[in-house]
């Protein structure tokens, strides 16, 4: 099984500014001091050897994660994604380059809230304008689908959704309740954020993947973490909602709907997961900052395991494919 | 969890001792709350002593920052001092380092309120 993250950035798709890109050239040169490349493949080796936030980025596209349960092949393939951001584009693309546009292919989609940033990905999302395609859109929003048909057409966009050739269908999911969809057992739970948001356990063949963005965890109820902690149990990859500073989070930015790296890393000890994902990135962070919060998590994973299973902490980035 | 309590003329030390997770959030919340009371512009001032705090917890630190929240508006000051090295980094990891003075002894926070008007 794998997980794709194609967008992983918070809030509002993002791009590096000209003065980022040439901040990273000026420390990649830096760095090599005065070193000798005869061709372009033994420099990307050495680029290779940079530090991520030097010689990568964590990238800009809204949330979007695929979920690969069985290897696709050019024959018809049931992708399952999560969320609609922006990220939806390239996926969307790449599966174009991968089956031609004839090919239909499922797209089986679990939305866990409509605020526009997880769901304005679809206008652009290639396959959705492809007869034969199909998309089966989940969610426990009763206002999902109205809220995907009104960000197509006037005034926002010039093609409507009923203009859309693929076959689109809506399915209500139950939170708290296991569904088998495509053999992969799916299970909602309800999760704090304006609107309320929806995160999603995937089980399938002995392993489980849970995606958990845009909520905020209160700390106030030992009830209410136990209850998510039950969610995350035994978890092989946590999706998570690290948006803020723990001390953010608690102040300034309470109520705001979204947690920190912290508390990712203290439910997953508790529940006993193997890896934690800080996701959904705060747009002001730049790259350096984003890794110095994985840094930190690894370190805090570290000092406070205390008899906890050892968890693995990944900062996500647009384009990071792990196997599980 | 356990908290002492000292008096130094208008600054109180409190002491924390053993763990404040999520299990002990709570007790610590209810053991804080008589002292949040006096906390104010012309009352006391509370000095955590964190020397005898083995952990803290995001649900611990919770606590505390609704003790700055509550105490501020009203002019009261809260500070932490002598916290052991996990939880000096606990600390500078969530960012709570910069919600409150952390001094490297309780004799360092008390010399440095000590210096202000209003403190005996």
């Amino acid at each position: 099984m794998k997980v794709r993250f194609w967008g992983t950035r918070g809030s509002l798709p993002i791009a590096l500014t000209a003065e980022q890109v040439l901040n990273k050239v000026a420390a990649a040169l830096h760095v090599a001091d005065g070193r000798r490349f005869d061709d372009m493949a033994t420099a990307r080796a050495y680029a290779a050897t940079l530090p991520f936030a030097v010689r990568g980025t964590f990238g800009g596209h809204s949330s979007c994660v695929e979920l690969e349960f069985t290897p696709p092949t050019a024959a018809s393939h049931e992708y399952f994604l999560c969320d609609l951001g922006s990220g939806v584009r390239p996926f969307g693309n790449h599966v174009i380059s991968r089956h031609g546009a004839h090919t239909p292919n499922t797209f089986h989609v679990f939305v866990s809230h409509v605020h526009w940033d997880h769901i304005m990905g679809l206008p652009l999302f290639t396959p959705s304008y492809l007869p034969g395609n199909e998309l089966r859109i989940y969610g426990c929003h009763r206002n999902l689908e109205a809220a995907l048909r009104r960000q197509h057409g006037a005034p926002s966009f010039p093609v409507e959704f009923d203009q859309l050739g693929a076959s689109i269908n809506f399915i209500s999911l139950t939170p708290g309740t296991a569904h088998q969809i495509a053999g992969v057992k799916v299970t909602p739970i309800l999760q704090l954020h304006a609107g309320d948001s929806y995160g999603y356990r995937f089980e399938y063949n002995h392993k489980t993947v849970v995606y958990s963005t845009d909520a905020e965890h209160k700390l106030d109820v030992p009830a209410a973490i136990e209850r998510f902690v039950d969610f995350l149990r035994d978890a092989d990859l946590v999706i998570f909602d690290a948006m803020y500073s723990l001390a953010d989070a608690v102040s300034v930015k309470e109520d705001w709907g979204h947690s920190s790296n912290v508390v990712g890393v203290e439910l997953c000890q508790l529940a006993g997961a193997k890896h934690l994902v800080l996701f959904h990135h705060e747009p002001v962070s730049d790259d350096a900052q984003i890794a110095v919060v994985e840094a930190e998590s690894r370190r805090f994973e570290t000092i406070t395991r205390d008899g906890h299973r050892p968890l693995a902490v990944t900062a996500a980035y647009d384009g990071l494919e792990m196997d599980l | 969890m356990k908290l002492n309590a000292e008096r130094r003329a208008n600054i109180v030390i409190l002491q924390p001792v053993g763990r404040i997770d999520h299990q002990t959030a709570d007790a610590f919340s209810i053991a804080l709350a008589p002292y949040l009371e006096t906390c104010n512009a012309s009352g006391d001032r509370l000095l955590f002593d964190l020397s005898a705090l083995d952990y803290i917890s995001s649900a611990g630190l919770r606590v505390l920052m609704i003790a700055t929240k509550r105490t501020k508006p009203v002019g009261g000051q809260l500070a932490v001092a002598a916290p052991q090295d996990m939880v000096r980094e606990v600390l500078e990891i969530t960012r709570f380092d910069l919600v409150f003075p952390v001094y490297a002894s309780v004799a360092d926070g008390v010399r440095a309120w000590s210096g202000d008007a209003g403190v005996g």
